[in-house]
């Protein structure tokens, strides 16, 4: 399914700063200065001033290298982390102009519940071991309001079955599940209510090629017919390449290239992104 | 001024604690009746009681209770075993306060793990005695989470664990401490009170104080507010099934009963939790002229105490009741349902 050109998510000017921080942050730091740490306050601009929109039914792709900041961006748009300063709009959440960072604890968790989906690059983050499968899966619906255990139980055995966790294990604890299997629960899990926006931080990293295959997948095949949006956030280009239609380039803490999937990849503009395309495997 | 006037030792303040941490308590008690269900949190200090003995139970008792109130003491529904009889001692010592047996008759009940079988009126007022305040204690073991949990109304963890219950087990395992939610807010442990009583919490007439001395927390459920257990829409909240049991003192059948095993003759056996209920029964039952339930020969079956002893003051009473938990010595005491947490 294409992009609509509905926006489920509208993110502008999300700054994460570690430390004190000074007034000239932002503009010490950067490509440029290539560094993210203030020389003058020693502060680390985990992200930089970072504006995108996402649309309905979208995959985009957020690609760097390790510490550029892209594991933060998503962790602040879950809630995990606050943003320092930016705002954040969810179309389904109020009058869809309501920004998201600057609502009580209680609303944040609304919006976590019911209208995001977060995929940790860490199966662990995202599940707790010592609930069974369909305990995890259960979790996220309790959050989202469902109140019926054989609803609940059908529905988790729905999700379990098209992330292709064996029903016989639904009651086994995940602890005892190989990694790939762990991270297929964490998606069942995700994607229990069904939520507009779903985040996908390095999904793949860390499990062999054919579960990584199945995993990704899986992720085209959930875009395809639940048109969920998606940012799934990677190092790998080639896991980039293969699910996003459009992607972001960051490098200490900004985005400092930005388009369709394609075009970066034929074309990049930015020296960083000619770099990392070229050590593309 | 007053109160002062009336204690009984001297080198105390009127109920042990002084004025000034009373009325903490006090305020801390406004605060638990203003926010249902909230765990408000206040200073214990030290008693002459060990700490999770009862403690916040009995500063709650210190700080409300006057010179004119009657003061009735349960633990587990029986007001002669220790625990019961340590607190009423030390509160009876310190006040001068006039005691009962009587539901009925008492203006403060302090309690551990049971509110009595008859329902209590709004002039009255139930003191429970609390181990564990945090109903999230099962799910998390973190204070700093739990709180945050409760500011946030994030109690999924608590229902997740209550479906691994039921997908485990095929039914929910928790006995005592059945988690409730109070005013669709906050959710309280209702203390390890069994679940027969978790009802009564609801829109009752009467004002539920919940003391955790050792923990340092204070919460209530106000009459007529909201407090439901928690259940799913296709397995709903129940209580401890006694069908076709019958207490063996006062022949009983709807009230919340102890199992008792008589290892002389193999029997089990049941007997009313709440002693004052089943006193007051048996004492009907003579009064009437009607044959009792007496199962002759049994030490359980013997005749209560005249009518005006009830109501008699602690010193003179506690001689006269060797009744059922002191002479339930000989038997092994069953606790129904699972786990008592002490």
């Amino acid at each position: 399914m294409a992009a609509t050109g509905e926006a489920v998510l509208d993110v502008r000017g999300l700054t994460r700063l570690y430390g004190a921080g000074c007034p000239d942050c932002l503009v010490l730091t950067g490509p440029d200065a290539g560094t993210n740490i203030c020389p003058q306050c020693h502060a680390i601009v985990a992200c930089n001033n970072i504006s995108f929109d996402l649309e309905q039914g979208e995959i985009l792709g957020i690609v760097g290298e390790s510490g550029s900041g892209k594991s933060t961006l998503l962790r602040c748009i879950c809630f995990d982390e606050e943003a320092t300063a930016g705002e954040c709009y969810f179309a389904a959440f109020g009058t869809g102009r309501d920004d998201a960072f600057s609502q009580t604890g209680q609303a944040r968790r609304y919006i976590r519940n019911h209208l995001l989906g977060i995929v940790y690059q860490n199966p662990l983050m995202g599940i707790k071991p010592h609930f069974t499968a369909g305990g995890n899966v259960a979790e996220k619906l309790l959050t989202a309001d469902v109140y019926n255990v054989s609803l609940i139980r059908q529905r988790a055995a729905t999700l379990l079955q098209r992330t292709e966790v064996p029903l016989a294990r639904m009651d086994d604890f995940p602890a005892n599940f190989s990694g790939g299997m762990q991270q297929r629960v964490q998606i069942a899990k995700a994607l229990a209510n069904n939520p507009p926006v779903l985040l996908l931080d390095e999904v793949s990293t860390g499990l062999d090629v054919s579960v990584q295959a199945r995993v990704l997948d899986l992720i085209k095949e959930i875009q395809r017919d639940l048109g969920i949006a998606m940012i799934v956030v990677s190092h790998d280009l080639g896991v980039i390449r293969l699910l996003a239609d459009r992607t972001g380039v960051m490098q200490h803490g900004q985005v400092i290239e930005f388009g369709l999937t394609d075009q970066i990849l034929e074309d990049p503009q930015h020296r960083y992104t000619q770099l990392l395309v070229h050590s593309m495997l | 001024m007053g109160v002062n006037q009336n204690r009984k030792h001297r080198g105390y303040n009127f109920a042990f604690l002084d004025e000034n941490t009373k009325r903490e308590i006090r305020r801390k008690l406004l605060k638990a009746v203003a926010i249902p269900g909230y765990q408000v949190p206040f200073a214990s200090p030290e008693l002459p009681i060990a700490r999770g003995w009862g403690t916040g139970g009995l500063q709650i008792t210190m700080a409300i209770i006057g010179p004119g109130d009657v003061l009735k003491v349960i633990d587990q529904g029986c007001d002669g075993s220790v625990n019961a009889v340590n607190i009423r001692k030390l509160l009876v010592k310190t006040t001068g306060v006039a005691t009962t047996f009587d539901t009925n008759a008492a203006s403060i009940i302090q309690t551990r793990h049971r509110i009595p079988e008859e329902a209590m009126r709004q002039d009255q007022i139930l003191v429970l005695q609390v181990p564990i305040p945090e109903p999230l204690r099962y799910v998390e073991a973190s204070e700093a989470k739990t709180r945050e949990m409760h500011g946030e109304m994030d109690y999924s963890r608590m229902w997740v664990y209550l479906y691994e219950n039921i997908v485990q087990y095929g039914e929910i395992t928790i006995g005592a401490r059945y988690p409730s939610l109070v005013n669709r807010r906050y959710l309280i442990d209702p203390s390890p009170i069994p679940r027969w009583d978790v009802p009564k919490l609801n829109q009752a007439e009467t004002l539920y104080l919940f003391g955790a001395g050792r923990e340092k927390r204070i919460y209530a459920v106000p009459p007529h507010t909201l407090a439901e257990p928690l259940e799913f829409e296709d397995f709903r909240f129940r209580v401890e099934d006694f069908t076709g049991r019958s207490c063996i003192r006062c022949g009983a059948t709807d009230t919340y009963m102890n199992e008792m095993y008589d290892s002389s003759s193999g029997r089990k056996l049941f007997v009313c939790s709440d002693s004052g209920y089943c006193d007051r029964r048996r004492e009907q039952s003579v009064t009437q002229n009607l044959a009792c339930a007496e199962p002759t020969g049994h030490p359980l079956g013997r005749v209560p105490p005249k009518a005006e002893a009830l109501v008699a003051p602690i010193q003179e009473r506690s001689r006269s009741y060797p009744t059922a938990s002191k002479e339930a010595g000989a038997l092994e005491q069953v606790v129904i349902e699972g786990k008592e947490a002490r």
